[in-house]
């Protein structure tokens, strides 16, 4: 499948026209170097004595020389890590209009409850007896994740979406293979606007992946489904709402010709933020769905991580889930560690899951409750709309004028003759304080512009957002390309050379040649 | 509700301005007859005061580790992580931050990871570095995976040495493709002839070191074996403080190095998050899953960081991806380089010198118990001790004396007859009292 | 005398009595912006029509190369391995992927002359 929307990755050279300084810093935005060409390995931030002398038990195994990397003292350390972060953009300091993304508020008091001794300082293996109050949490979050969803079984130990995209898929393959069926049912159906980590996961767990086409409405048609259901089908991935963000008003009739053919459900549950406390998954005939704690549930995206993404799963696949799971008998509740005497399909990794995004999720879902919760879906799929309403005559939606559910989907056929693509005008936005929305995708989508605001902008962030990207949408149909093609003028970077990048990889510092080798 | 800052007022003018009547009308396109009409059967609302009180109850009923005399290891381990570490990522430009796929706005993110793949790769002798994995069992499915792919083989050969829950993530993995995995039995005393298994079919062997029951290995003649059958040495590890002490699998000519890197930065967290550290060789970089930071250049010449390499991903490759990853542990990730910038060489040479000095002299102590017999010659801050009696009680009324002494085999290795050992781990946390605590709960115990 | 074809998949082949130098058309490369790593099959290697040949990559993008028809990989470029930007400067002369040896001339006839493929690129506007 060819790329066809070409977009260069190599900038034109430019200068800037600010006032020199000294230091190249520009008041507040400082230059800051790598630790290892401040640091030096002698220096240490950390006071540890020396042990008394001591029969040393390493044998031939130690260390001969130390690995040579640098440490700074406790001041230059806090100086270095608070100046790498002044030059990241955060949801504390704006909106981040990222669609698929649900970059939401990142409550305090989820860190703080995650960092009581309690849930922080405990070991994963200390003995069960002594961590009840932590089992109990979990299975409390577990509870919270199958009411919410109308499902009757949960597995906890995904680490993250795609992780949990693996753990249903898993699940679904064993439970074919359980029926015998192993070696003819090998084709997982998804829509070419699914997220790259459904077809990737397909793949990985051993399927092949077929595409299912989308109508010209945006959705998925029950008859496209059933053309391709056979007895060859284990399963199709779809997401709902999809990633154009719009519900997939057939899911029902879909899921139903999914199962009458023998096959699976897998629900992503990317989007689940728009129908929080509205509808359920397993309502609507999921047998596996993955949540992300890291976008519905609110625990902070961390620049890339960690995640976690428990999967809820139905009654055909609960038999199938990974250990550990928990049992409870009594007042007790027990983590079954050992596979053996059950049907699950194995582990997915080591110990329990991300227990401390468990607690960040759970005081989130205690704050909200259930009526918290759903006004949070219907401010969300509100902000969306708004700004789809207050965009619709300048910027063009590739699915006309119908109701969107919690992201607002834009093409780039009103760019077009401007000079300007979905890249310059999503740069442009940099300078004007804004991290860009989500661009070029879904991938059935010429130019894509996904924006999710969330249910955490007030009216006015929303207004002022909104007056942004029209002035900018306008800039841009008069070709006024200056404001655009180089921008952004006002971040820490001007826009970076990854086609360098991708061809001279340098992925680790060395050290630099002497001088005298240079100045050859 | 404090996290919702739309007024009534702003909804009303919200629909007005959409068009619609009620919110109700943006949801049209969910059927009728899935449309919740009914309250779930879930708790309302809460203040941050009684969200505090509820967590804060189940919180009090675990039993945490910095409040009892702690010897629990088997693939995490209890240090002390600076207070400057927790503070600075809790900023909000690291904690709240996205995925740096703008670089102009992500550099503090970027730089972070571009020192942290120079400090994983220096730290374990290998080329180059990936920005992390979920943790070091995930990493380690995905190094198997990716050693299939560079030897055009599928079966794996796995230690007896190695965590097993690492090895059931392997072999989790291998059931769903159909490849093939060779598991030795587990091996208490690092005598497995591991090399005896390795034939011209073999696409891997996976070693750890300090293994599971805490013995040291010489990874050289294993790698040497491998290579001559064309096959790849995949070392291991899950104490990552243990590269303070050892020689590094990169110089002992591992291929693919993966472990957990919890033990720097990174509290206990009853399990997670955690964070994977991968490095491998630059022949094979094309091959690596997980994401890449690299330095580059912006339009005015200034030195810069982005994700790159990218074409392997997900997104990308879809289903011809290397990995179906999409997040790496970025926050966790932040942690370890931050405590590893703070130790430095000097900090993480003297962290592990203490670590095993403290195991030694605990070591020393269970000589002179009755009933209790260290099995290991050669260990680095964990070892196996054999008792005269059931592994797991001893722990549960050491447990009910006060004392968390290890983990029994058997919980990791149920029905292999090993319930007479337990793994007993020291840190820099356990002082003089604290062994005093084990020895006298010990013998209570046996 | 050599005559060169168009596949509706934007690769070309120059075809010289039983070989032709196969590799992706100057409309291709500029879709795909800058190349970064091209991945090339095993000399020997035998494809078939719309199997894969070759995997090209930019920075944002990753393509396969198809066979346009069946036969045997006699020669790869090894020179665009190691410069990938050859792909972009000179996607017709030295930044050709494979040399095949054509299992059956006549499959030769399904594909366009440079007329046809001309006309085709117009219509993808």
């Amino acid at each position: 499948m060819l790329n066809n929307q070409g977009r260069p990755t190599s900038p034109g050279a430019t200068t800037s026209a600010d006032k020199q300084t000294f230091t190249s810093n520009r008041a507040l935005q400082l230059e800051e170097p790598l630790i290892f060409e401040i640091g030096r390995t002698t220096t240490t931030g950390i006071d540890i004595d020396a042990p008394a002398p001591f029969a040393s038990r390493l044998g031939q195994h130690a260390r001969k020389t130390g690995p040579g990397l640098p440490g700074l003292s406790e001041p230059e350390a806090m100086r270095h890590y608070v100046r790498l972060s002044q030059k990241n953009y955060s949801i504390d300091a704006g909106l981040y209009p990222l669609g698929s993304c649900t970059m939401k508020h990142n409550p305090r008091l989820n860190e703080t409850m995650a960092r009581l001794p309690g849930f922080a300082d405990i070991h994963p293996l200390q003995p069960q007896s002594t961590v009840q109050g932590a089992i109990a949490l979990m299975e409390e979050l577990g509870r919270w994740l199958m009411e919410l969803t109308g499902c009757p079984a949960v597995a906890l130990s995904p680490k993250a979406g795609a992780h949990g995209e693996a753990c249903g898929m898993m699940a679904i393959k064993a439970a074919i293979a359980a029926r015998g069926e192993a070696a003819t049912r090998t084709i997982v159906l998804a829509p070419d606007s699914a997220h790259g980590t459904n077809p990737a996961t397909a793949a990985a767990v051993g399927f092949t992946v077929k595409p299912v086409p989308a109508g010209p409405d945006g959705n998925v048609h029950p008859d496209a489904v059933k053309a391709l259901l056979g007895p060859d089908v284990a399963a199709i991935m779809l997401t709902n709402p999809n990633t154009c963000g719009l519900f997939e008003a057939h899911v029902k009739e879909i899921a139903d010709a999914v199962h009458a053919a023998g096959a699976y459900f897998y629900g992503d549950g990317a989007n689940f933020n728009a129908i929080v406390g509205k509808a359920r998954p397993g309502d609507l005939g999921i047998d596996a769905m993955h949540i992300n704690l890291h976008k519905t549930f609110s625990t902070p995206h961390g620049g890339g991580g960690p995640g976690a993404g428990p999967v809820v799963l139905s009654h055909r696949l609960a038999p199938y889930a990974p250990v550990p799971f928990m049992r409870r008998e009594g007042e007790r509740i027990t983590l079954v560690e050992d596979a053996a005497g059950a049907d699950a399909f194995g582990r997915m990794s080591a110990f329990h899951g991300q227990m401390g995004m468990f607690v960040r999720a759970l005081a989130y879902m205690l704050s909200h409750g259930q009526d918290g919760l759903k006004q949070a879906s219907e401010d969300a799929v509100l902000s969306a709309n708004y700004i789809r309403a207050t965009l619709s005559d300048l910027m063009s939606a590739p699915f006309g004028d119908r109701m969107c559910m919690h992201e607002a989907l834009f093409d780039d056929e009103w760019l077009k003759g401007s000079g300007v693509t979905t890249l310059d005008f999503a740069k442009a936005m940099i300078d004007e304080g804004y991290h860009p929305m989500t661009m070029y995708f879904p991938l059935v989508v010429h130019g894509a512009m996904l924006i999710e605001p969330t249910e955490s902008e007030s009216k006015a962030s929303l207004d002022l957002f909104i007056a942004t990207l029209r002035d900018l949408a306008m800039s841009a149909k008069r070709g006024e390309t200056e404001r655009f093609v180089n921008a952004p003028a006002l971040a820490p970077r001007r826009r970076l050379d990854e086609t360098r990048a991708a061809r001279n990889p340098v992925l680790r510092w060395t050290p630099p040649k002497s001088v005298a080798e240079a100045a050859e | 509700m404090r996290y919702l800052p739309l007024t009534a007022d702003d909804r009303a003018d919200m629909l007005a301005r959409i068009g619609a009547a009620t919110v109700d009308d943006l949801f049209v396109d969910i059927p009728a007859a899935a449309r919740l009409t009914q309250p779930l059967d879930l708790p309302r609302r809460k203040s941050e005061l009684d969200v505090s009180r509820a967590l804060s109850a189940l919180a009090a009923r675990n039993v945490a580790a910095g409040s009892v005399p702690f010897f629990c290891g088997a693939g995490a381990y209890k240090h002390h992580v600076p207070a400057s570490v927790d503070h600075l990522i809790q900023r909000s430009e690291f904690l709240t931050a996205y995925t740096p796929y703008q670089p102009e706005i992500s550099q503090g993110t970027l730089q972070a990871l571009f020192e942290f793949q120079t400090q994983v790769a220096t730290l374990t002798g290998m080329d180059v570095a990936n920005a992390s994995m979920y943790d070091g069992s995930t990493g380690c499915g995905e190094a198997v995976q990716m050693a299939h792919r560079v030897t055009r083989r599928r079966k794996a050969v796995l230690s007896g040495g190695l965590h097993p829950h690492y090895s059931e993530v392997v072999r989790t993995n291998s059931r769903m493709t159909g490849d093939a995995v060779v598991s030795m039995p587990a091996d208490v005393r690092a005598s497995e002839d591991i090399i005896a298994q390795i034939d011209k079919d073999t696409s891997c062997v996976v070693v750890q070191n300090p293994d599971a029951f805490g013995n040291l290995r010489d990874l050289s003649p294993i790698a040497e074996a491998a290579h001559a059958h064309g096959a790849l040495l995949i070392a291991v590890f899950t104490e990552a403080v243990s590269l303070g002490a050892l020689t590094p699998p990169g110089e002992m000519g591992a291929d693919i190095v993966v472990g957990e890197g919890q033990s720097i930065g990174n509290a206990l967290n009853f399990g997670g998050p955690y964070v994977g550290l991968f490095a491998t060789r630059t022949k094979y970089l094309r091959q690596m899953p997980g994401r890449l930071c690299g330095e580059t250049v912006d339009a005015e010449g200034r030195r810069g960081f982005v994700l790159t390499l990218s074409t392997r991903e997900q997104h990308i490759r879809r289903d011809k991806a290397t990995s179906n990853i999409c997040t790496n542990s970025g926050l966790c990730a932040l942690a370890f380089t931050i405590h590893m910038t703070l130790l430095g060489d000097a900090g993480l040479t003297r962290l592990a010198q203490v670590n095993h000095a403290h195991a030694v002299k605990l070591a020393d102590m269970l000589d002179g118990v009755a009933g209790a017999e260290v099995l290991n010659a050669t260990f680095f801050n964990e070892f196996t001790l054999r008792v005269k009696g059931d592994g797991a009680s001893i722990i549960e009324k050491m447990a009910a004396a006060g004392v968390l002494g290890g983990v029994p085999a058997s919980r990791l290795w149920p029905g292999a007859g090993l319930d007479d050992l337990i793994l007993v781990a020291s840190s820099e946390i356990n002082t003089d009292d604290d062994r005093a605590a084990f020895v006298a709960a010990l013998k209570a115990a046996l | 005398m050599s005559k060169t074809y168009y596949t509706r998949d934007h690769e070309y082949l120059i075809v010289e009595g039983e070989t032709a130098i196969v590799g992706i058309t100057d409309y291709a490369q500029e879709q795909l912006g800058d190349v970064v790593f091209v991945e090339l099959p095993e000399i020997g290697k035998k494809v078939t029509k719309g199997g894969e040949a070759a995997v090209v990559e930019s920075v944002k993008a990753a393509s396969e190369v198809y066979a346009p028809l069946d036969g045997e990989v006699v020669e790869v470029n090894t020179a665009i391995a190691d410069d990938p930007s050859l792909v972009n400067q000179d996607a017709a002369g030295k930044g050709w992927f494979v040399k095949l040896r054509i299992a059956d001339a006549k499959a030769l006839d399904g594909l366009m002359d440079e007329a046809a493929y001309t006309a085709y690129l117009a219509t993808l506007g």
